[in-house]
C-alpha cells in the first residue's frame, strides 16, 4: 500500500479531490440550472398571486384547508397572465419605460441607496377589483426574508405572503404559516391620514386581530427578531409606493 | 433481524439506547436544540441525517485506505458537504417544495458533529457494510431523541402535534373564545419553544435513562 503520510501524497490527494469534487458540483449545477430557474419563476408567480388572494386555500366545497396552498405549478403560468394585468418598475418617483418588473432582483436592489432602487409593482385584477402587489425584501434573524403584500385602492392590505432563507424552524420560520400571514389581511397602513406601516407587535392583547385599524398584528412566540425584521421590511418598503398607487387608481 | 450477525445487530441497536449519540456521547446537541420546536422539523432532520450519515459513512469507508491522515478532517468535511449539496440541488430541480422544506437544514447537516464523529471514529477504520450499519444505527439513535424532544416541545409549547391542535384552540373565534383545555384556563408554556428548554428536556431524558441503567453512570 502506498505511503499515505508523505507531503507529496497529501498535496496530490488534495489537488485531485478539489478537481473531482469541483467538477462534479459544477457539472451538476450547470445541468440543473434551467430546471431550477423554472421552479423559481413559478414560485415567484405563485407568491404574487397568493398575495392578491389567488390561491387554493379553500377546497371545492368552499371549506378552508387551513394550510398554505398556492396555485399548482402546472396552472400558475396561465393564472398569472389572467390575473396580473400590468406591472411597473418605479425608480426615484418615476416609472421606467421598457423594464420588466418580474426580472428585477430584489436582493441586488436592497443593497442600493434608496434613491437608486428600482421598485417593481404588479397590478392585478380579480372580480373587477384592483390589487397592487408589492414585493418586499429584508433581514430576519439569520438570513434574508422576503414576501409580497397586496393593497387595494384605499391602501388596505388584501393579502400577504412571506418566506425566508434560514429562519429557525418552528420559530421564525412560522412567518410562512397561515396564522401569521392571514393576520395582515384587512390591516391599514395609514393612521389618521399619516403613513404608519404595520408593526408585528408583542403583547398587543389582540390575538384574534379584531382591530384592523391599529396598524398592528400579533407577534410570534420565540421569534422576536424575525418579527421585527418583518416590521422594518414592511415599513420601509410600502411608503415609497403610496404616491404611485394613489396616481394609478 | 436474521439477516445480520450478532455483531452487526449491535451496530444498529447500541446507538438506540446504551450508546446513544446524544444522551451518552453528547454529540449533535446543537441541532437537537435548534430545530426541535416542532415535531415535523425534528422528523425531517432525523430522516436527512439518516440519509447523509448512512451514505457518507460508506463513502468514507471506501476511501479509508487512500485518505492522507494529515488532512482527513478536511476530506471528511468535503465528502459530507458534497453529498448534501448534490441532494439539495437535485431536489431544487425536481422536487422544489421538498427542497424548500429542507433548505434550512442543509447547513445544520453539514456541521452536525454526529456525522463528523462517526466518520472519524468508525468509518475510517471499518469496512463499508459495517460502516453503513453504524451510520444507520447512530442516525436512528439521534433521530429518536430528536423526535422525543420535538414531541414534548411542540405539545407543551404550542399545544399541537404535527400542526394538529391537541389541547383545543387557544384563540378560537370571536363568538366562542378559547376551546378545549384553554377554556379551563390552561396556557401554553412559551418557554418550551426556546432553545434552553430543549437542553432541559435532553437533560431529563439523560436522567431517566441513567437512573434506569445504573451501568451508564460514570464514576465521580
Amino acid at each position: 500500500m502506498a505511503n499515505t503520510d508523505g507531503n507529496g501524497y497529501t498535496i496530490g490527494f488534495a489537488t485531485v479531490m478539489v478537481f473531482v469534487v469541483g467538477g462534479i458540483l459544477a457539472a451538476l449545477a450547470t445541468g440543473l440550472k434551467p430546471a431550477i430557474k423554472e421552479n423559481e419563476r413559478f414560485e415567484k408567480q405563485q407568491s404574487i398571486l397568493y398575495a392578491m388572494g389567488v390561491n387554493e386555500n379553500t377546497d371545492e366545497e368552499g371549506k378552508d384547508k387551513g394550510s398554505v396552498n398556492f396555485v399548482p405549478t402546472d396552472k400558475v403560468e396561465e393564472a398569472y397572465t389572467n390575473y396580473i394585468k400590468e406591472s411597473f418598475v418605479i425608480q426615484n418617483g418615476k416609472i421606467l419605460e421598457g423594464e420588466d418588473a418580474f426580472k428585477v432582483d430584489m436582493k441586488k436592489q436592497s443593497k442600493l441607496p434608496k434613491s437608486e432602487r428600482k421598485l417593481p409593482l404588479y397590478v392585478g385584477e380579480r372580480d373587477g377589483k384592483k390589487f397592487y402587489v408589492i414585493p418586499l425584501y429584508g433581514k430576519g434573524l439569520w438570513d434574508a426574508i422576503w414576501g409580497y403584500v397586496s393593497l387595494d385602492d384605499k391602501l388596505i392590505v388584501q393579502g400577504a405572503t412571506f418566506d425566508h432563507k434560514g429562519e429557525t424552524p418552528g420559530l421564525g420560520a412560522n412567518i410562512k404559516e397561515r396564522y401569521f400571514m392571514d393576520d395582515f389581511i384587512g390591516e391599514q397602513i395609514m393612521n389618521n391620514g399619516k403613513y404608519a406601516g404595520i408593526t408585528v407587535a408583542k403583547g398587543n392583547n389582540d390575538p384574534i386581530n379584531k382591530t384592523k385599524d391599529d396598524n398592528e398584528v400579533d407577534a410570534m412566540a420565540g421569534a422576536t427578531i424575525t418579527g421585527d425584521g418583518v416590521t422594518v421590511m414592511i415599513k420601509s418598503t410600502l411608503k415609497s409606493y403610496i404616491p404611485h398607487i394613489q396616481k394609478l387608481k | 433481524m436474521g439477516l445480520l450477525s450478532k455483531k452487526d445487530q449491535k451496530l444498529i441497536l447500541d446507538p438506540l439506547a446504551d450508546d446513544n449519540p446524544i444522551t451518552i456521547q453528547v454529540l449533535g446537541i446543537c441541532s437537537a436544540l435548534a430545530i426541535t420546536a416542532q415535531l415535523k422539523a425534528s422528523i425531517v432532520m432525523a430522516i436527512s441525517v439518516l440519509f447523509v450519515l448512512g451514505l457518507g459513512n460508506v463513502v468514507i469507508s471506501l476511501m479509508r485506505n487512500i485518505i492522507p491522515s494529515k488532512i482527513r478532517i478536511i476530506v471528511q468535511l468535503i465528502v459530507v458537504a458534497t453529498l448534501v449539496i448534490i441532494v439539495d440541488q437535485v431536489l431544487k430541480a425536481y422536487a422544489y417544495s421538498l427542497s424548500k422544506e429542507l433548505s434550512v437544514f442543509v447547513g445544520l447537516i453539514i456541521t452536525n458533529c454526529i456525522i463528523m464523529g462517526r466518520f472519524e471514529a468508525f468509518a475510517l477504520a471499518n469496512k463499508p457494510w459495517r460502516s453503513f450499519l453504524d451510520g444507520i444505527g447512530n442516525a436512528l439513535g439521534y433521530g429518536v431523541i430528536l423526535i422525543m424532544v420535538g414531541f414534548f416541545r411542540e405539545l407543551f409549547g404550542s399545544g399541537t402535534l404535527l400542526g394538529f391542535k391537541i389541547f383545543g384552540d387557544p384563540i378560537g373565534n370571536a363568538e366562542t373564545g378559547p376551546t378545549g383545555l384553554y377554556a379551563l384556563g390552561y396556557e401554553n408554556n412559551g418557554f418550551m419553544l426556546l432553545s434552553p428548554m430543549a437542553l432541559i428536556v435532553v437533560g431529563l431524558i439523560i436522567w431517566v435513562q441513567r437512573s434506569r441503567n445504573k451501568a451508564l453512570i460514570e464514576e465521580n
